[in-house]
């Protein structure tokens, strides 16, 4: 029998762990809701006991969306700073646990209210659609809990740097203070409109609410979000993978580079989510579409660095010719297969978007379910297959077991079930979309007409590719539940890779947090300044609240 | 800090391809006038049954094979000005689309084509498209609006 | 840097260059970049057509 070792300080294993159960659980909860959906949507099912399909939309989204996401990456925080800056002192861990309390209060009390069918009103909970207050003060619990933990998360850091004057920091502790900054920057957006609208308004202390300035300051927020999931996933790409594959860091400054353009660019970008909306000025719409496509660029050097990576580490081990290298890769080890298939849905994914977010391309595909189609590629494949990946190693790893063969062969089924089920389901999405086919709809017949007639197979598709994911979700939970609890006791490897020998210097620029916070706050206050003075001037009379579901 | 060669030329040849990107919906948008659906006209949202034109929802000739079509949306509705929920359109006629809404926010895309809008309470939405081709098109509510939301139709015939 | 001159003068020898060659990370990026402007192209023209 092994000695169980565990790779980071065991309490501070116990938080990520804390984590990571909510996220599992949340996972199974809210793929169950996806399987159901795909299934009433393909027209052959109905939902049981009188529940409504947007009252499981309203679940799939914000269970998988807000809280599977947000616990899983603090929780995957928690544990990097703790491995590259150090164990936190037990002040640091208090505040940590009280961010995690106060997120899960935040989880119970915002799924009661929408499992009492008081808040069918979507993850967005676009306005006048009015939920009980209890929903968005859930909500709210949840984002100032995590605050909290972003927090400990900076100190952590700022301690490590006054432990090491002058040193360059771990580039994980770095890409993680970037990720915690980000999403602080542009929680502030989904806070403001939740406390000085959403409640007040909910709780009839007003009457009304400015339902464009609501929406305006919720896509603030909407879209960094989606990069805080995707940045967890590029701290895996660029600094974990490359110790899996036994190569080295591309570079490490270009990887801190592409982390701060993210963090400049992916905020002042809330319009291209709200390019056919009324009350908006064209010309601003465009100005954050050129912000937009400023944030590709990260994500054209990431490909790069990725690849680069690959093929040094192939040709090392004797890959021969341009593409000798690919048969190199570690393919039968799941902590770099699943991550690697992740990596190239994120293709597609992006390509996706730059279409999405190119103006009034736009209207092609705008609310229709090829943006549902979007998402499941990069958040529910790219980011969550790294997850998956990340989780293979980093829950035995932190509690001291080991991620044997069998679980590893598991774990390779779980990512082709994953990756053919999405294919089936978001490709139908995607073409379904370009018919015209809308999103956040249940199963409809319409006017009978043959355009919409036309869906029909495509959602037969989804439903097909949804029950494939639904197998997937389950045997992910099954690693997971073993690796937990099952697995023999051991020690786990927390890879960590080091930077290639023939990188250059990092600038010590990228580490000032001064200049880099105050160009993101000035990006982001050119790009709304004058439109959002100008929503606010030409509002017209607020709108009461409606609940009609 | 040093870039190899070859991402320098990648980096390059990526920038260059956003850039014409961006010229070309630029272009179309400022230059031809395809812009996105920004109309910026305000109307009190309870009063829409009381301001015209939305007071005689319907189809509207302007001039020669130019339309104008008012409809006003509520859940779960499409007001078009007729029970059958029927416009029938001449083809290559140029139709001004004037939407808004009475309660929530509503999608208002008629499927196949590039119309497609928000539609938010206490705004106008405008769009003016030109139909090249003949069919039946669906106009169907793409953003959820309450538990009828998927029942929300109306039809668009463009005939020769 | 004495590393990279180092590097320079290995490069002289051509095992060495194929060892140390991103010929095929240049063409995959590539082969993405091409993806993205004929999935682009092919909305725009669906937005034209319509």
């Amino acid at each position: 029998m092994m000695k169980a070792i565990r790779s980071i300080h065991a309490p501070d294993a116990k938080l990520t762990m804390a984590h990571m159960y909510v996220a599992f659980a949340a996972l199974f909860v809210g793929a169950s809701m996806g399987l159901l959906q795909t299934l009433e949507r393909s027209g052959k099912f109905t939902l049981p006991f009188g529940i409504g399909y947007y009252q499981i939309l309203t679940v799939h989204g914000v269970v998988l969306g807000l809280v599977l996401t947000t616990f899983f990456i603090l929780g995957f925080m928690v544990a990097v700073q703790s491995k590259t800056a150090g164990k936190y002192t037990s002040g640091e861990r208090k505040w940590g646990w009280a961010g995690f309390w106060m997120m899960t209060t935040g989880v119970i009390t915002t799924t009661i209210f929408i499992l009492l069918n008081e808040a069918s009103v979507l993850y967005t909970f676009y306005a006048p659609l009015m939920a009980h207050p209890g929903f968005y003060i859930g909500l709210t619990l949840v984002i100032v809990g995590s605050w909290l933990e972003g927090f400990v998360i900076f100190r952590r850091h700022a301690r490590w740097r006054k432990e090491n004057p002058g040193e360059r920091t771990p580039l994980l502790s770095f890409m993680a203070v970037i990720t915690m900054l980000m999403w602080l920057i542009a929680t502030i957006g989904v806070a403001a409109t939740v406390l000085l609208q959403f409640i007040p308004w909910s709780l009839g202390l007003v009457d009304s609410i400015d339902v464009l300035v609501s929406r305006t300051l919720f896509w603030y927020f909407g879209h960094p979000l989606v990069y805080f999931w995707l940045l967890p996933a590029y701290m895996a790409w660029y600094a974990i993978i490359p110790k899996i594959v036994g190569g080295k860091i591309f570079s490490d400054s270009l990887a801190r580079l592409s982390f701060i353009l993210l963090l400049l660019f992916s905020i002042p970008v809330g319009f291209h989510h709200q390019l056919t909306e009324p009350g908006i000025d064209p010309f601003w719409k465009y100005m954050q579409v050129i912000l937009t496509f400023l944030v590709v660029i990260p994500s054209l050097m990431t490909a790069f660095s990725l690849f680069a990576t690959f093929e040094a580490r192939g040709r090392e081990l004797g890959g021969k010719g341009l593409f000798g290298w690919v048969k190199k890769m570690p393919w039968k080890d799941v902590r770099f297969l699943a991550p690697f298939i992740g990596m190239l849905w994120f293709i597609p994914g992006g390509a996706g978007g730059i279409i999405n977010a190119s103006n009034q391309m736009n209207q092609v595909i705008h609310n229709t379910i090829w943006v549902t189609g979007h998402f499941h590629l990069t958040a529910a494949t790219s980011v969550i297959l790294t997850f998956f990946g990340i989780a293979y190693w980093l829950v035995p790893s932190v509690t001291g077991r080991k991620l044997t063969a069998k679980m590893n062969r598991l774990g390779i089924i779980q990512t082709i079930v994953w990756s053919v089920g999405m294919a089936i389901m978001s490709g139908a999405m995607h073409w379904q979309g370009l018919l015209g086919g809308p999103r956040r709809s249940a199963y409809s017949e319409y006017l009978g007409n043959a355009d919409t007639a036309a869906w029909g197979p495509y959602q037969l598709a989804q439903a097909v590719g949804g029950s494939i994911l639904f197998i997937g979700m389950i045997i992910m939970l099954i690693i997971f539940v073993n690796l937990a609890f099952f697995a023999p006791k051991g020690e786990e490897e927390f890879p960590i890779a080091e930077v290639s020998e023939d990188a250059g210097e990092t600038p010590k620029v990228f580490e000032n947090w001064k200049l880099w916070i105050g160009v993101t706050v000035a990006l982001i206050l050119f790009a709304y300044t004058i439109p959002f003075i100008d929503i606010i001037q030409n509002a017209p009379p607020g709108s009461k609240g409606f609940r009609l579901w | 800090m040093n870039m190899h060669k070859y991402e320098k030329i990648w980096l390059l040849f990526g920038t260059a391809t956003l850039l014409v990107f961006l010229t070309v919906v630029g272009i179309s948008a400022f230059y031809m006038g395809n812009q996105p659906p920004s109309c910026a006209v305000t109307l009190n949202p309870e009063k829409v049954h009381e301001t015209a034109p939305f007071d005689e929802p319907g189809l509207k000739q302007l001039g020669d094979n130019e339309y104008q079509l008012t409809i006003v949306a509520s859940a779960f509705n499409f007001d078009v000005g007729n029970n059958e929920k029927l416009i029938q359109i001449p083809k290559g006629a140029t139709v001004h689309f004037n939407v808004t809404t009475t309660d929530v926010v509503h999608g208002f895309e008629l499927a196949g084509t590039n119309v497609n809008m928000m539609l938010e309470p206490g705004y106008i939405s405008t769009y003016t498209n030109t139909f090249k081709n003949t069919g039946k098109f669906t106009l169907v509510c793409n953003e959820y609006c309450g538990a009828g939301h998927h029942l929300m139709a109306a039809t668009i015939e463009v005939i020769e | 840097m004495p590393k990279s001159q180092l590097k320079k003068q290995a490069v002289e020898s051509p095992e060495v260059e194929e060892k140390d060659s991103l010929k095929g990370t240049f063409i995959s990026v590539m082969l993405i970049g091409g993806f993205i402007i004929i999935t682009w192209i092919g909305v725009w023209a669906l937005y034209l057509y319509r």
